[in-house]
């Protein structure tokens, strides 16, 4: 018994190695030949050099940062605020009962949530939220493109809806800590509800917050089949959020089958490698400020 | 209270200080009259009818259980933060019922202050904004709040000791500093009345004695309601003192009387030690 | 109440500085608050009652019984019964596989190693669980079907890689309730370390270590990026069984659907998420039902 868990537990650690170095493997053609460069360049080209091609991961690198930032910048209070109503303003009966709505919300497969990105959800933005926000907002470079089904925009939803129940849920575990007698402390002064919230609950959870954030964020880096079958898998770089892009999970789900075969797949192993280091990144730093990391 | 009860005596405070903050025109009372409270089902509050007079310490003694830090929490309608719970009667601060609907409950809360068993400073706030906290919420702002922050760590007799490290965390004093600091928060918005839940329960006896101290002081400005389960301490800050069982209030009167010669068999069993 | 109209005190009934203020925003934040917990509750209700709604048409005992059976046009009038089948036997797979290995992780990290080593094989465990899906797909890619051929097997090991840290991370959570005095008893039995695990351990914490597996597989029969180079291209239109062979599946059979430009293909990629999300989300709801239900009993 001893032996054999002693195997495993040794087991895990050596796939997370085995696989960190079967990816960078995979990438080596790719990053022997374009080196970090790689990561700045915007060139993504199979046909250059005389077909073996000439790759870059910037755009990727935009559309993974930018897709993801703005759902974190949505779901975040958002988040705080469905903690609050939870822990706070919910009556005590409906409170498990709408946590857990919200926490399905995480069991939605990814494929199931991108069908409706394209299929309802694209539709809206392309026909009646996008020219909105463009008739009041279109001086903004964000807001100025063609409005369009696809597009960053729509990714930046559908990665909200995955991003906001891991937030939600570490949010309300940490506001549930709280100590009481600091509540009552701030009552005690003549608090309102949202100052006492103000005063203690947000500033004792921040670094829970913080950390709900980043693991949310890398929730949102690695989704890679939603946000190909909405993002419209452009590559370009583009200020308009309506215009399509790419992101590096949903480029290695788009291209591979029809990759050229050495440089050309090298190169997509060499995004994957990227997508590792970062989630790897994220995952350890968020564990700074979550003890334990929530399993999905 | 003469000064040979008291061997250790730390470095005298001010009591001077006390004389710094703006003086009130008149004292406040605060009568109870047939205060019933329920935690859901359970009566825990039975009939109560009292008046705490003005600038007076009044101490409440009694059993666990009595029903003692209720009747406080009652006084500044802290008891209905507990779901479930329920006040019937009234709570008259001057004559004016703090249960009236039409009342905001957040000004009862700083007319009425309260400090707590367990030293409760705000770990993230430094010393300063600890006090300043109240203060904030009222919309004080710039010098006027330096001034009163000032005023109010003078008045507790913390000044010369935090003067320099307003900036540390409020956490970062000891036990008794932090109680007193907790009783500067509570003082800085110029409440009529302080309740305090057994303040001094968690504090070592040389912090208790300064807090003590500190009780006589303040009781030039406030009216302080004081819950203890130490009657030499009721013996030692009370001008006045109500013994409580079951949650019915037993006896009020002066407390040399209840200490000495009780009106109530059960008053006289609970200070002679038989129970409780 | 003579001597209170002097300046200062203010009383009462009248209103504090800035108090109506103070009230409307508390009000404001209470309802954003509010609004924010019902808008999310709603965006679920909206995408479950779309798949619902929009499957509608598609959605039949047929379709869930009958194999797809190609028009000249390309289209399906048949059903899905083979991605059914597929999908089952790759979560079935997934899970054997990754199920023992993972209470054998707990195990290890619970009841025998130290302190240092258990946080590094959590630590491993963390970073195993916050690996992209895609990543590990093209993982099992590189070495199971490169050079060889697609395969059930791959796509089942992919989806045995995800599921391990969620298992095992639960499992360890479970085994660690279970109280010490149990284990001291059997201690002082004179019972050997591993007949402890085996014989008193593990089955107090049987409940849980359901559950966790549980919610392993709610999760490992959604996804769809470890499926895509490994068992995405099937040659045979009819039942496959046979893990050595590419196995058609629900996942990727939504995805393919949901890329065409047919109508009644997006008819099929409904029904088929129906399918999925009704079995996800049972899953999900049960897995949360027994994980109270079994915390509360290993406490007693």
């Amino acid at each position: 018994m001893w032996l054999l868990s002693c195997l495993a537990g040794w087991a895990a650690v050596a796939l997370l190695i085995w696989i960190a170095e079967t990816i960078f493997n995979g990438a080596s053609p790719a990053i022997s030949r374009f080196g970090l460069g790689f990561i700045g360049s915007r060139v993504w080209n199979p046909n250059a050099a005389g077909g073996i091609g000439s790759f870059g991961a910037l755009d990727f690198l935009y559309g993974t940062l930018v897709s993801s930032f703005i759902a974190l910048l949505i779901a975040t209070p958002m988040a705080i605020a469905i903690a609050i109503y939870l822990t706070e303003l919910a009556p005590r009966a409906i409170r498990r009962p709408v946590a857990i709505l919200v926490e399905l919300l995480a069991a939605i497969p990814s494929v199931i949530l991108g069908l409706w990105g394209i299929l309802i959800l694209g539709p809206f933005l392309g026909k009646h939220l996008e020219p909105f926000l463009k008739s009041f907002l279109g001086w903004i470079p964000l807001f100025s493109g063609t409005p369009s089904p696809y597009g960053m925009l729509n990714a930046a939803v559908i990665l909200t809806i995955m991003a906001l129940p891991i937030i939600t849920a570490i949010t309300r575990e940490v506001f549930e800590s709280a100590p009481g007698e600091l509540k009552e402390g701030s009552y005690a002064l003549g608090a309102t509800r949202w100052e006492m919230v103000r005063m203690v609950m947000l500033p004792v959870a921040r670094p829970g917050i913080v950390g709900a954030v980043i693991l949310g964020l890398g929730r949102a880096f690695g989704e890679a089949i939603a946000v190909t079958q909405v993002i419209g898998n452009a590559t370009q770089i583009k200020a308009s959020l309506f215009a399509a892009g790419g992101t590096l999970a949903a480029q290695i789900a788009n291209s591979y089958q029809s990759a050229n075969p050495g440089l050309g797949q090298a190169s997509l192993i060499y995004l994957a490698a990227i997508l590792l280091v970062i989630s790897l990144i994220v995952n350890v730093v968020a564990r700074l400020y979550v003890r334990r990391v929530r399993v999905r | 209270m003469s000064s040979t009860e008291r061997p250790l005596r730390p470095e005298p405070s001010r009591p001077a200080a006390i004389r710094e903050l703006p003086r009130p025109a008149v004292g406040h009372s605060v009568e109870l009259r047939d205060l019933n409270a329920y935690y859901g089902q359970r009566h825990a509050i039975k009939g109560i009818d009292i008046t705490f007079a003005p600038n007076e310490v009044t101490a409440i003694i009694g059993p666990s259980g009595s029903g003692k830090s209720t009747v406080v929490r009652c006084i500044n309608r802290m008891h209905e933060e507990v779901p479930g719970a329920r006040v019937e009667g009234s709570v008259l601060l001057d004559g004016e019922d703090v249960y009236d609907p039409r009342v905001d409950v957040t000004q009862v809360r700083r007319l009425i202050g309260m400090v707590f068993q367990k030293p409760n400073p705000f770990p993230t706030m430094s010393i300063f904004d600890n006090v300043a906290s109240g203060l904030k919420l009222a919309g004080t702002r710039g010098a006027e709040l330096r001034e009163r922050v000032d005023r109010s760590l003078r008045a507790v007799g913390l000044w010369d000791e935090v003067s320099d490290r307003l900036g540390a965390p409020g956490v970062s004093l000891s036990g008794g500093q932090q109680q007193r600091l907790c009783i500067a928060r509570t003082i800085a918005v110029e409440p009529e009345v302080i309740l305090m839940d057994e303040p001094c329960s968690a504090l070592d006896p040389v912090a208790t004695l300064r807090i003590e101290e500190l009780m006589a002081e303040l009781k030039q400005r406030y009216t302080i309601v004081i819950v203890t389960h130490n009657m030499q301490q009721a013996a030692r800050v009370a001008d006045t003192t109500a013994f409580m069982l079951d949650g019915q209030l037993v006896e009020h009167g002066e407390t040399t009387k209840i200490f000495t010669t009780p009106d109530d068999e059960r008053t006289e069993r609970y200070v002679t030690g038989k129970f409780g | 109440m003579e001597g209170s109209a002097i300046a200062a005190a203010p009383r009462v009934l009248a209103a504090g500085p800035g108090a109506r203020r103070r009230r409307a925003v508390n009000r404001l934040m209470e309802a954003v608050s509010t609004l924010a917990a019902g808008l999310a509750v709603a965006v679920l209700g909206l995408v479950v009652v779309s798949v619902v709604v929009k499957a509608a048409p598609a959605i039949s005992f047929r379709f869930i019984t009958t194999n797809p059976q190609i028009s000249p046009f390309g289209a399906n009038t048949g059903g899905i019964a083979n991605s059914i089948v597929g999908s089952l036997i790759l979560v079935a797979l997934a899970t054997a596989m990754s199920v023992p290995v993972a209470v054998l992780i707990a195990i290890y990290t619970t009841e025998f190693a130290g302190g240092r080593i258990g946080a590094l094989i959590r630590f491993a465990l963390d970073l195993l669980n916050g690996v992209p899906t895609i990543v590990t797909g093209l993982f099992v890619f590189g070495i199971l079907v490169l050079g060889a051929r697609q395969s059930g097997w791959a796509g089942a090991i992919a989806l045995a890689i995800i599921e391990l840290p969620i298992v095992a991370r639960s499992a360890q959570e479970v085994l660690a309730l279970v109280p010490s005095s149990l284990r001291e008893a059997g201690l002082a039995l004179g019972l050997r370390r591993w007949r402890i695990v085996l014989r008193i351990v593990l089955p107090t914490a049987l409940g849980g270590l359901i559950t966790g597996s549980v919610l392993g597989v709610a999760r490992v029969a959604g996804e769809t990026a470890p499926l895509l180079f490994t068992t995405s291209t099937f040659s045979n239109l009819g039942l496959t069984t046979s893990p050595s062979q590419a196995l058609p599946n629900i996942p990727i059979t939504i995805f393919g659907l949901s890329e065409s430009a047919a109508p009644s293909d997006h008819a099929q990629a409904w029904a088929a998420s129906l399918v999925l999300i009704l079995f996800v989300l049972l899953l999900s709801v049960v897995a949360r039902a027994l994980h109270e239900r079994s915390r509360r009993r290993i406490r007693e």
